[in-house]
């Protein structure tokens, strides 16, 4: 028999997020890296032991490789443990037929008994497409006090960009009474984080339920949700305040890591009382020569920067030659920024290597129509050959020829 | 080599004397060093790259700091089900307190006895350097040596009695002496040897019998002409940490390119204890060259030249020159340190100056309001 949990975290870690495009070609949403030495994942499995959480299904299904090699064992994360820490759940073949995640509710539905084997009273579930630092202990003891079926989180979003949301309408005292999803005239400027408290015998029913639905696409938003409201079960909202951004586009993910370089954002890392937790390379200190000038940027363990580097997140092992420019950037692990090269408002891919004399990315003050500004992406393993151009808003996903003379 | 080949035996005690001002509260293995490491880790490291998986840890005072760092010996993939790390404190009520390496060595016989494997490594750790122990554990092995003592070949260290080795052609050593002062280029003991676990505990307990305490006097010395001593010249680029100088001047080296790819080598890595910290942040006014930054600082002032260890903060106006600030060290707004070593946690208000100078770099002790 295994220790009684009181809550089981089950993390959505499965989807491609196919609007980080060339970022995601080879790895799933959730391993994408993020602000100078973590991934996405990192935060809701380092709010969850924060929390106090201590049993973690991490249900994977696209391009679970290197997302799984990532989570290893949980130890970065003290969820190495006996019985309940970090489990990766792919989908898996049964006596009878096997069956992809059809959706957010199969995944779990598919792996209660996982779930099972702790004896839960409460499931929470997670997505791994945000960027926050969240006690989830909070939220289960406001869902006990409300003794509630299920609790939402939510967050507070300006009202003109309510209608890119989930909203949650609710009464004054948070019960939720309507969903809307991406309303036109929203009612409320409640927008669903994705996170969702249940009790767990509530939950089992109502994913099996589901699961006999054959015209139900096994979705917690679209289906689960909506059935118990509309059974009139106890759903209230958690309120949330403090820093969260998703990370599923481009611009957002650049946005999320140059959010770390602005002392006005409240994300602080550097929180000894919520660490953020991340597996690490174990690389030398960075190096910053006197060739060098390093202002308002984020660097990490293994650099080596001999360049400028202005409003820039480097990632582990980066080097950056002298004369090279890297300013409103992302740099992830093991890129090569060589000399005279220009990285300006772009996301650079692990170990892509920038040639000589190359320019990735335009300033949005030099654009003739900003239209067709956007942040320049190069993809992983990419190499940009000697004096190539890449314009704004471009999608490098294989080498680039040295420009011809 | 299999797993049950080599044992490492590690003695972090050895040399405390050498950086009084560090090793108060800490033995010499736990002296931080490097921006992020502590000087064990080079030791313990270059063991398992070795792939020796069973490491003693032969502490005697001050270990309360070393057991903090090494914990189970998780960030060197030594925390294992059969072998990993042992700490190996003093054993029983007879032995208090000793010097050398014959006593303790007695202490932990049962340990020696019960392990299983043909060599033991036995190490200090103020040796900077990321050796290829397989070498010379071949080495031990080809020469047939009973005891192999690896060497560096230089001036001798400052301030530190190292066995000095005449040897014939062949690297047999014919001649030992063990002085603080020797002219020129010499053939030194590097605190490392190889010698074979049975052999060792019977030239332990033979010592033992006699109330020798010194492995360098008692074993090697005495032993020049009946046993087959071996040298083994240590290939590697290596730095010894013999005194504050020595110590300040191995710190510096590393800002140097060339050296750090010697000591970093990409398949060997150096391990250390993961601390979480965020990467480091550059502020608005932040002006650093030559400098070598670890996670979880915080600049905004000038630092050239320097060595700042994890959680260093560095305020506006600020002017780090020449200076190895350890973890937790902050610097407030104004404030200009020139040839300083901050141990950790030193605390230097705004718009205080403190100087030492190249031959003569200041210490901060732990702790300390400026």
């Amino acid at each position: 028999m295994f220790r009684k949990q009181e809550c089981v975290a089950m993390l959505l870690a499965g989807g491609q997020g196919s609007r980080l495009y060339a970022l995601t070609t080879s790895v799933a949403k959730p391993a994408v890296p993020y602000g100078g030495k973590y991934r996405i994942i990192d935060f809701p499995l380092s709010n969850c032991v924060n929390s106090g959480i201590e049993t973690v299904g991490v249900l994977t299904q696209y391009q679970p490789l290197e997302l799984s090699d990532y989570i290893g064992s949980g130890q970065p994360w003290d969820l190495d443990r006996m019985e309940a820490g970090v489990h990766v759940l792919p989908p898996y073949q049964r006596n009878k037929g096997a069956d992809w995640y059809k959706g957010t509710a199969n995944a779990i539905y598919q792996n209660m008994v996982f779930i099972e084997r702790y004896d839960p009273e409460y499931v929470l579930v997670l997505s791994g497409d945000h960027i926050y630092k969240m006690d989830y202990a909070k939220m289960i003891a406001e869902h006990k006090k409300n003794n509630a079926d299920c609790t939402i989180a939510v967050i507070e979003v300006e009202w003109e960009e309510a209608s890119r949301f989930g909203i949650l309408n609710t009464y004054p005292d948070n019960a939720v009474y309507e969903f809307e999803e991406k309303p036109k005239n929203p009612k409320s400027n409640l927008a669903s984080m994705g996170i969702y408290v249940f009790n767990w015998q509530k939950l089992k029913a109502y994913l099996t339920a589901d699961e006999q639905d054959l015209s139900s696409q096994n979705d917690f938003g679209k289906n689960v949700l909506p059935a118990m409201l509309n059974a009139g079960e106890r759903m209230y909202a958690y309120r949330f305040e403090g820093y969260w951004k998703d990370v599923g586009t481009i611009d957002s993910l650049w946005e999320a890591n140059m959010d770390l370089l602005n002392p006005k954002v409240p994300l602080d890392l550097s929180d000894d009382s919520w660490r953020i937790y991340s597996r690490t390379p174990g690389l030398p200190p960075q190096y910053v020569s006197s060739t060098a000038k390093v202002q308002n940027s984020m660097i990490t363990e293994g650099c080596n920067v001999h360049g400028n580097v202005d409003f820039s997140v480097l990632f582990a092992g980066v080097t950056v030659e002298e004369g090279a420019l890297v300013r409103d950037s992302i740099v992830m692990p093991g890129v090569t920024v060589k000399k005279g090269a220009t990285v300006q408002y772009a996301i650079i891919a692990e170990n892509a290597v920038i040639e000589e004399g190359a320019t990735v990315g335009v300033r949005p003050e030099d654009m003739q129509d900003m239209n067709d500004w956007g942040v320049a992406v190069v993809a992983s393993g990419v190499t940009v050959g000697e004096g190539a151009v890449i314009p704004a808003k471009a999608m490098i996903e294989s080498d680039v020829a040295k420009e011809a003379k | 080599m299999n797993r049950n080949t080599v044992l490492g035996l590690l003695f972090p005690n050895m040399h405390d004397s050498a950086l009084p001002e560090f090793t108060q509260n800490r033995s010499m293995g736990s002296v931080p060093f490097g921006g992020r490491y502590r000087l064990v880790d080079f030791t313990l490291s270059n063991l398992v790259n070795a792939g020796v998986s069973k490491v003693g840890v032969v502490t005697k005072s001050n270990y309360q700091s070393m057991m903090d760092h090494l914990g189970s010996g998780k960030a060197w993939d030594l925390s294992r089900k059969a072998q990993g790390l042992y700490f190996l404190p003093p054993f029983g009520a007879a032995e208090d307190q000793y010097d050398g390496r014959i006593a303790p060595l007695n202490g932990i016989r049962r340990f020696l006895y019960n392990s299983r494997h043909d060599y033991v490594i036995l190490s200090d750790c103020n040796v900077v350097g990321n050796i290829d122990y397989r070498k010379l554990v071949e080495a031990h092995i080809e020469s047939g040596a009973e005891i192999t003592a690896a060497c560096l070949r230089g001036t001798l260290p400052e301030n530190m009695a190292s066995p000095i080795f005449t040897t014939a052609k062949n690297g047999r050593i014919t001649d030992m002496v063990i002085t603080d002062r020797a002219e020129g280029e010499v053939l030194y003991g590097a605190g490392l040897y190889v010698v074979s676990r049975t052999l060792l505990m019977q030239l332990t307990e033979d010592a033992v019998s006699r109330n020798q305490y010194s492995f360098e006097w008692d074993v090697l010395q005495r032993h020049v002409e009946d046993r087959r001593l071996y040298t083994y010249e240590i290939p590697e680029f290596a730095m010894v940490i013999s005194s504050l100088g020595s110590y300040f001047k191995a710190n510096m080296a590393l800002l140097d390119p060339q050296t750090r790819a010697k000591v970093f080598v990409p398949h060997r890595p150096i391990y250390t204890k993961v601390r979480d910290c965020a990467p480091a942040l550059y502020g608005l006014h932040a002006q650093v060259s030559d400098s070598l930054i670890a996670d979880g600082c915080k600049i905004d002032g000038m630092v050239r030249d320097s060595i700042l260890f994890r959680d260093v903060q560095v305020d506006r106006d600020a002017v780090i020159d020449h200076c190895i600030l350890m973890q937790g060290s902050v610097i407030g707004d104004g404030s200009e340190l020139q040839y300083i070593i901050t141990d950790k946690n030193v605390c230097v208000r705004d718009r205080r100056s403190l100087k030492g100078c190249e031959e003569y770099p200041i210490s901060v002790k732990k702790g300390t309001m400026v």
